[in-house]
C-alpha cells in the first residue's frame, strides 16, 4: 500500500514490519516521532528510556537476547551513548540491532552540529543513509539484516530534513509472524565479557568484519552509479543526492546509500570514467576524507558549504562560483530591501510555570547555570534570566563548580524534570558528595515539555500512556544526601523568593522542587482564566513587561504622569497565571479572586 | 505536467500544518508526486511555522530556495514578509489581511512593519499580492480556526485543473466530523473571493 509518510513514520513503520521486538528512545528534536509512531502498533514493545545510553543499552540487550532491536536517538544524544555504542561494535549481537541517529544539520533545535558518520568509523560501525522517507523504511530492514550478516550494530543516519519531509511510501504493511516460543539466553563469555583479555581477542575480529563489509558495500544495492553525461561525476548521499540531483540533471552521479565503509572500487570505476568528481554532502567532508584516502583526486568543501544545512540555492550557487555551472544557471529572484524585520524567535508561553521562577532568581542576583528544555528560552530579554547552557545535564555539575571556584555572586543551578532524570541526578549526587553550596532548582513542570509533552519516569505514565510508578523527587533528592529540600509552586513567587532566601542564608547543598503542571496540558487548559488591568491603577511602569509574557502588551493609553503606556492583557493568550500580577507594584493586574469578585458584584 | 511549489507561512495555532496536508493530499491525488517539508516549526512557543510543498512529476529536493515558490500562502502579514524571497518574480502571494504582534512588538522594543510598508515590499517580488480578509472571514463563520481553510479556498482559485471535490474530500478526511461543514464553508466563501479578482 502506498503512503504519504515523513522520514520518522517511514522508520516507524520500517521497524515494525522488519520485525524490530524491543525499541528504545529519549526524546530529541527531530527524531522523536519514530518512537511515537512505533509505540501504538501491535506486538512491539517500545519505551522512552531516562536517556539515550540507557536507551541503547536496553536495545543492545535485547538483541543479546536474541530480539532484533533498535535504539533512537538525535546526534548528541549518542553522544551520551558512546560508551555503549562502542562496546556494541565490540561484541556485537545475537540479533539484528539498528542505532537510528538523526543529525542537525543547521542545528534547527540543538546546541551544536555534528556529523555522526565520525562515530560509525570511530567504533568500525557500517553506517547506512536514505534519500527520502522510502529509503529510509526500506533501510530499516537492509540495516537489520546487515547486522545480523556480520554481527555488528549498524547505524541508520537520518538528517532533520529526511525526519521532517515527508514523501510517498510503498509498504508491505505486514510483520512477520511472532515466534511462538522463546529463545534460549545463549552465553558466551568471550564474545559478550568485555574484559582486556577477551576484547583483544575480539578487537582483530572487528577489524576483518570491516573488511568483510567493505566487500559487501561494492554489491550493496543502494550503492550504484547512475551514469548520465561523464564531464562531471558527483558522489552524494542523504538527502544531498536530491539537492545533486535537482541542480545537475545531467551528471552522472554515485549515489552512496551506505557512507562507511564506502565501496572502494566502484567509487575508482566511477572516477575513472568520469572528467570532474566532486562529492556533495552535508555537514563534514567525510566522503571527501575516504575519497582522498585512496589517492584519487576529489573536490568537495572547497566549492560547498561545511556549516549549516544544504538546499538546491545553496548547491546551485555554489556550483556558479566554482565554475561547474554558468551565471545564467542561476534561479532568478528578488530579495527586495524589507528594513529590519521584528523576529519571531520561540519564547516561554503564556502562563509557562518556568517564568515567574527565573523571574525571582535573576532578581535575587543570582548566576543561573541553565539547561536544555523549555526553560532555556528565559535567557532571552526582557527576562533575560539564564547565564549558561550547554547539553544537557550540565547545570548542576558546572554550578558546582562554579561554587567551588568562587566568585563574588552565589549560583543556582537550573533543569527541568526531564532532564535532572537524564543526566542530571549523578550530578545532583556529587554536589551533595563533595559539598558545596550549589542550590538546585528542579523545575517540575510534569513532562518534557521543549521536545512536545513526552512522559518521563515523573509522571507516572509510559510512552503508551499506560500507568506506571512515578518517580517521587522529594525522597529521591534526600537520599542522594540533600538535606535542605523545598518543595513549592511556581506560579506562588513569595514561596519561590522566601524558599530561595532561606537556602541563601546557608552554606550547604539545596534543593528547590518548584512543582507546577506546564500550561499546555489538557488538565491545566481547563483552569485557563484571562486576567485584566485596572487602567486607573496602571501608570505604565513597565515592571510587568520584565517578566516578559506574551499576554501582556502596551495598551494605547498613556498614562498622563509618567508619559508611558499602560499595560493591557491580551484575553486571547492570558491564562490567568497571575505571575504578572504578583509581579505588579501598584495592584493594577487583577488576580483571579478579585475578577470574580467583580463579576460576584455584577 | 509542469512543476508547482508552495510556501505556507504562518504562527503557531494558525493552522499552517494541516493547511501543508490538505495541499500534499489533493496534489497526489491530482497525480502528482509530491513532497512536503516541515522547515521552522516551534508551534507552541509562538514562534514562525513554515511549510514547503512541492508538486511534480517527480520532486527531488523537499525545499525551496530563493525565486522558486509558485505560490505563497501567509496566514500572517510580517511572516508574508519575513518569507517573499522565496517567490518567483511574477509568482502568486496570497496573505491573510491580520498581524499578530511578536514579544517585541507587544512589548514596545521593536514596530510592526505599516501596511503600506507589506504592500510595497511584497509588491517588488512580483504583481499578483491578494489581501485576503480570512480571519475576518472565518470569525463571520463562527471559528477563527478556519483561517487558514479560507486561505486555501483562495488559493483553490489559481488552480483551476483541480476539482472542488478534491479540495473538499482532502479536508473532510483532516478534520473531526462535526467541523466538516464549517471546514467546507469555509473553503468556498476563500474561494469565491477570489473569482472576479484574480
Ligand atoms: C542529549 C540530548 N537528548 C535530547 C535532547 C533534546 N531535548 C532538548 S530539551 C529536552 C527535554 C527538556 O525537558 P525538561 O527538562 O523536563 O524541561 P521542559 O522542556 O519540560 O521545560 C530534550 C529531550 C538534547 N538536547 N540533548
Amino acid at each position: 500500500m502506498k503512503r504519504f509518510l515523513s522520514g520518522n513514520e517511514a522508520v516507524a513503520w520500517g521497524a515494525w514490519e522488519s520485525g524490530v521486538l524491543v525499541a528504545a528512545a529519549y526524546p530529541g528534536t527531530p527524531s522523536t516521532e519514530i518512537l511515537e509512531t512505533l509505540a501504538p502498533m501491535p506486538n512491539v514493545y517500545a519505551e522512552w528510556s531516562p536517556n539515550e545510553k540507557v536507551a541503547l543499552d536496553v536495545a543492545i540487550g535485547a538483541a543479546y537476547a536474541g530480539s532484533r532491536a533498535m535504539a533512537v536517538m538525535k546526534h548528541v544524544g549518542l553522544n551520551v551513548a558512546a560508551d555503549s555504542f562502542f562496546y556494541a561494535a565490540m561484541t556485537g549481537m545475537e540479533a539484528g540491532l539498528v542505532i537510528v541517529n538523526a543529525d542537525d544539520p543547521f542545528m534547527h533545535s540543538s546546541q551544536n552540529e555534528q556529523d555522526n558518520r565520525r562515530y560509525c568509523k570511530f567504533a568500525r560501525v557500517p553506517c547506512l543513509e536514505p534519500t527520502d522517507s522510502q529509503d529510509a523504511h526500506d533501510l530499516v530492514g537492509v540495516a537489520l539484516n546487515i547486522s545480523e550478516q556480520f554481527d555488528t550494530p549498524v547505524m541508520l543516519r537520518l538528517t532533520t530534513r529526511l525526519s521532517h519531509s515527508s514523501s510517498v511510501v510503498d509498504l508491505e504493511g505486514v510483520r512477520p509472524a511472532p515466534r511462538t516460543e522463546k529463545p534460549t539466553y545463549r552465553i558466551d563469555t568471550t564474545k559478550y565479557v568485555m574484559v582486556p583479555g577477551n576484547a583483544r581477542r575480539r578487537h582483530p575480529i572487528v577489524e576483518e568484519r570491516l573488511a568483510k563489509i567493505r566487500e559487501f558495500a561494492e554489491i550493496f544495492s543502494y550503492n550504484r552509479p547512475e551514469l548520465r553525461k561523464l564531464s562531471l561525476g558527483i558522489v552524494s548521499s542523504g538527502v544531498a543526492y536530491q539537492y545533486a540531483r535537482e541542480v545537475f540533471p545531467e551528471a552522472s552521479i554515485l549515489r552512496l546509500g551506505m557512507t562507511y565503509p564506502v565501496p572502494v572500487r566502484m567509487i575508482r570505476d566511477f572516477a575513472a570514467r568520469v572528467d570532474r568528481l566532486i562529492v556533495i554532502e552535508e555537514l563534514d567532508p567525510f566522503l571527501e576524507e575516504e575519497i582522498r584516502l585512496l589517492g584519487i583526486p576529489v573536490e568537495g568543501k572547497t566549492i560547498f558549504p561545511l556549516c549549516g544545512e544544504l538546499d538546491q540555492s545553496i548547491v546551485r550557487e555554489s556550483a556558479i562560483r566554482a565554475g561547474l555551472l554558468p551565471a545564467s544557471a542561476q534561479t532568478p529572484a528578488v530579495h527586495p530591501d524589507k528594513g529590519e524585520l521584528p523576529p519571531r524567535p520561540p519564547i516561554l508561553c503564556p502562563g509557562c510555570p518556568h517564568r515567574g521562577v527565573l523571574h525571582v532568581a535573576n532578581k535575587l542576583g543570582l548566576v543561573i547555570n541553565g539547561d536544555i528544555g523549555c526553560y532555556t528560552l528565559a535567557f532571552l530579554p526582557p527576562l533575560g534570566a539564564l547565564h549558561s547552557c550547554g547539553c544537557m545535564g550540565a547545570s548542576i555539575g558546572v554550578a558546582h563548580g562554579v561554587a567551588k571556584a568562587g566568585v563574588t555572586q552565589r549560583n543556582v543551578a537550573v533543569l527541568g524534570d526531564s532532564t535532572f532524570f537524564h543526566t542530571g541526578l549523578p550530578a545532583l549526587l556529587n554536589v551533595a558528595y563533595n559539598h558545596s553550596n550549589t542550590i538546585t532548582i528542579i523545575l517540575d513542570n510534569r513532562t518534557t515539555a521543549m521536545t512536545g509533552h513526552q512522559q518521563n519516569p515523573g509522571t507516572g505514565r509510559t510512552l503508551q500512556n499506560a500507568e506506571t510508578t512515578p518517580a517521587e523527587l522529594e525522597p529521591l533528592v534526600r537520599a542522594l544526601g540533600i538535606r535542605r529540600v523545598h518543595t513549592v509552586d511556581s506560579y506562588d513567587l513569595k514561596a519561590v523568593e522566601s524558599a530561595l532566601k532561606n537556602c541563601l542564608e546557608v552554606d550547604e547543598p539545596a534543593v528547590i522542587i518548584s512543582r507546577r503542571e506546564c500550561a499546555l496540558m489538557p488538565e491545566a487548559r481547563k483552569r485557563w482564566v484571562p486576567l485584566r488591568v485596572n487602567a486607573d491603577r496602571c501608570n505604565g511602569c513597565g515592571l510587568c513587561f520584565r517578566v516578559g509574557c506574551p499576554a501582556v502588551v502596551r495598551s494605547d493609553q498613556i498614562d498622563s504622569k509618567t508619559g508611558k503606556a499602560k499595560a493591557r492583557i491580551d484575553s486571547q493568550l492570558c491564562t490567568g497565571c497571575e505571575v504578572c500580577a504578583q509581579v505588579c507594584a501598584r495592584k493594577a493586574i487583577l488576580f483571579r479572586a478579585q475578577l470574580a469578585e467583580e463579576e460576584g458584584v455584577e | 505536467m509542469t512543476a508547482i511549489s508552495f510556501v505556507l507561512a504562518g504562527v503557531g495555532g494558525q493552522g499552517t500544518i494541516l493547511a501543508s496536508d490538505v495541499l500534499a493530499a489533493v496534489g497526489l491525488a491530482a497525480g502528482h508526486d509530491v513532497k512536503k517539508s516541515e522547515v521552522h516549526g516551534m508551534a507552541q512557543r509562538g514562534g514562525s511555522v513554515t511549510t514547503y510543498v512541492r508538486w511534480a512529476d517527480t520532486v527531488y529536493s523537499p525545499l525551496i530556495g530563493p525565486g522558486e515558490a509558485d505560490f505563497m500562502l501567509s496566514f500572517e502579514k510580517l511572516e508574508a514578509l519575513r518569507y517573499v524571497d522565496l517567490v518567483r518574480p511574477g509568482g502568486t502571494v496570497l496573505v491573510n489581511n491580520y498581524a499578530i504582534s511578536p514579544l517585541s512588538v507587544s512589548s514596545g522594543n521593536d514596530s510592526y512593519p505599516l501596511d503600506e510598508r507589506i504592500k510595497a515590499v511584497l509588491g517588488a517580488v512580483t504583481e499578483h499580492v491578494f489581501l485576503v480578509p480570512a480571519t475576518a472571514l472565518a470569525e463571520g463563520l463562527g471559528n477563527v480556526r478556519v483561517n487558514n481553510v479560507v486561505l486555501l479556498g483562495a488559493l483553490s482559485y489559481f488552480l483551476s485543473d483541480v476539482p472542488v471535490n478534491a479540495w473538499v474530500q482532502a479536508l473532510r478526511e483532516r478534520v473531526p466530523a462535526r467541523f466538516a461543514e464549517l471546514n467546507e464553508r469555509a473553503f468556498l466563501l476563500g474561494r469565491d473571493q477570489m473569482s472576479g479578482k484574480a
